[in-house]
């Protein structure tokens, strides 16, 4: 199963399994991590799901389209370059992925 | 609806022990508040079980998706739940499906019984009233035709999947965000879709003139057929008698429809807070903290008549919202009101809908405004509005402008003003022009 490691901003790590084509918001979101708001359920509306990956990671992921790019200027913890917004990540056979969560998503 | 009887409830294999115990949060309504009502008591330490309850057969889910990727088969129902069973289950919350409470007994320190119609007791000590509103329905003849069809909750939207495979034609009633996004997934899927508005322009008060004529124009050019100031007459059945055919309007014009969807508003459900004896007007009403008028029960979300909580409001002025936004907001007031803490409504309203390829997202209120500027770039698609009362920034619409949106929205939230004669420069970045008001 494909795994998500979630570091909050305080340093703390959670792992959380996935399943594959759900979104890291979505795993993030039924587990309940404290770090993702994901207000709208994932219609890319809102940038409260915001992560930051591990740089190694970055690579395995999907492109960014035009509308998350300019969503992520909108988040409450300024963007960086391995910001995305994690309603757009899906998750893959064997994905392994590292993120860490903004001090705060609003 | 549950089919205990009052005795299987009271049996040992069927339900709670013949004295329940009771919950120290009865939570009625498994909606988007209710769950947040519940996750936020549990951040902030709330120690108590808690109940939370549903008359829907379903685990709690979103609802926001069903006019439109659910609708149109791009996501899967387990994608719309809140979350997992274990997480209730490690945090002490019991989830109640398919009780539907008809009368509650409350005691003035804030504790009783509800009785749900199978018969069921759930005595609580503290009490949540997260029920949010139903479907207002269209009186009118035909209206209980099989196909006539509402879409509010889950069984709704699918009751109109089930249904959509065999329809050509259908009319879509309201011009509002449901009609138009739910109309925009079927003309997606092939239907040949008609929409009836009421009055002369669409989508109500909820957003101002100009969004309403560009979302008509944009609707218009991708082909969707749209009648202002147009009422259904009757709706007319097939051979059978049974299911809908036909829409006649007021002018005489027929149109075919195999599924009619209807889209009117809601009306609070505010029959639990009658009954009770809270002072109810346009929902149950409460104060600054989610209180209703027994100062021991709160009420939160869509049902909810609450002080205007955008700053800079009048005094005094009383507002319902029906949005995802209001109803995580107001149950964050909501428990820390249940945990003793005052605090005040955060955040700016905001609101959106994705209908076709135009995505609404709205920062604020636009009430009371008494100055528009428009930012239209017509070749990238982008078209914002914003809003002034007396020179200070309150609300936009954006529409396919994810920078705008944020810009103003995050203004308001720090009390920020984005000048008008600045902002009517499409090219220019709201963000830079932002300044402290």
């Amino acid at each position: 199963m494909p795994t998500v490691h979630f570091t909050d901003a305080e340093g703390a790590v959670r792992d959380v399994q996935g399943n594959v084509g759900d979104s890291v918001m979505e795993t993030a979101v039924r587990n309940g991590v404290p770090g993702i708001v994901a207000e709208c359920g994932g219609s890319l509306s809102c940038a409260t799901c915001h992560v930051f990956v591990r740089e190694d990671c970055v690579s395995q992921l999907p492109p960014m389209e035009d509308m998350e790019d300019e969503m992520l200027y909108g988040t409450a913890v300024d963007r960086e370059d391995n910001s995305r917004l994690s309603c757009q990540l899906r998750l893959t056979d064997g994905l392994e992925l590292f993120v860490t969560t903004p001090e705060t998503q609003v | 609806m549950g089919t205990h009887t009052a005795e299987q409830a009271a049996g040992a294999t069927n339900g709670p022990a013949t004295v329940p115990t009771r919950t120290g949060l009865l939570i009625i309504g498994a909606s988007q508040s209710g769950v947040q009502l519940a996750v936020s008591l549990r951040a902030l330490g709330f120690g108590e079980h808690i109940t939370l309850l549903g008359d829907e057969d379903h685990r709690p889910y979103q609802r926001p998706a069903l006019s439109k990727e659910f609708l149109q088969g791009t996501v899967e129902s387990e994608s719309l739940i809140f979350r997992s069973n274990d997480y209730w289950a490690e945090h002490n919350v019991d989830l109640v499906k398919g009780e539907h409470i008809v009368r509650i007994d409350k005691e003035a320190d804030g504790s009783g019984v509800a009785h749900a119609s199978s018969g069921r007791e759930f005595p609580f000590r503290r009490l949540a009233l997260t029920v949010g509103a139903r479907a207002r329905k269209l009186e009118i003849d035909g209206g209980d035709l099989d196909g006539v069809l509402y879409l509010r909750n889950a069984d709704d939207a699918l009751a109109l999947k089930a249904r959509v495979g065999d329809a050509t034609d259908v009319v879509v009633i309201g011009g509002g965000f449901i009609g138009l996004e739910a109309a925009s997934s079927l003309q997606k899927m092939g239907k040949n879709v008609t929409v009836l508005e009421f009055g002369p322009r669409l989508v109500g008060r909820a957003v101002g003139e100009e969004t309403a004529e560009y979302f008509l124009q944009a609707h218009r050019s991708r082909g969707l057929d749209i009648r202002l100031n147009t009422s259904a007459a009757r709706f007319s059945a097939a051979d059978d008698g049974k299911a809908v055919a036909a829409v006649e309007l007021q002018d005489g014009t027929v149109l075919p429809a195999q599924i009619v969807l209807i889209g009117i508003g809601v009306i609070p459900n505010t029959q639990l807070a009658e009954q009770l004896g809270l002072d109810v007007d346009n929902g149950v009403v409460v104060d600054r903290f989610a209180l209703a008028s027994d100062g021991t029960t709160v009420a939160v979300g869509d049902v909810a008549n609450m002080p205007n909580p955008v700053p800079g409001s009048e005094p005094g002025e009383r507002i319902r919202l029906e949005s995802v936004n209001n109803a995580i907001e107001h149950a964050k007031v909501a428990a820390y009101s249940l945990t003793g803490r005052r605090e005040e409504y955060a955040g700016i309203p905001w609101f959106w809908s994705n209908q076709a390829d135009l995505k609404l997202q709205i920062a604020g209120l636009c009430n009371g405004y008494d100055q528009t500027v428009l930012r239209y770039d017509e070749e990238r698609g982008k078209f914002s509005v914003l809003y002034y009362r007396r020179g200070q920034v309150i609300a936009a619409d954006c529409v396919n402008a994810p920078l705008d949106f944020m810009a103003v929205k995050n203004a308001l939230a720090k009390g920020q003003n984005i000048p008008a004669d600045a902002a009517a420069d499409p090219a220019t970045q709201l963000k830079t022009i932002t300044t402290d008001s």
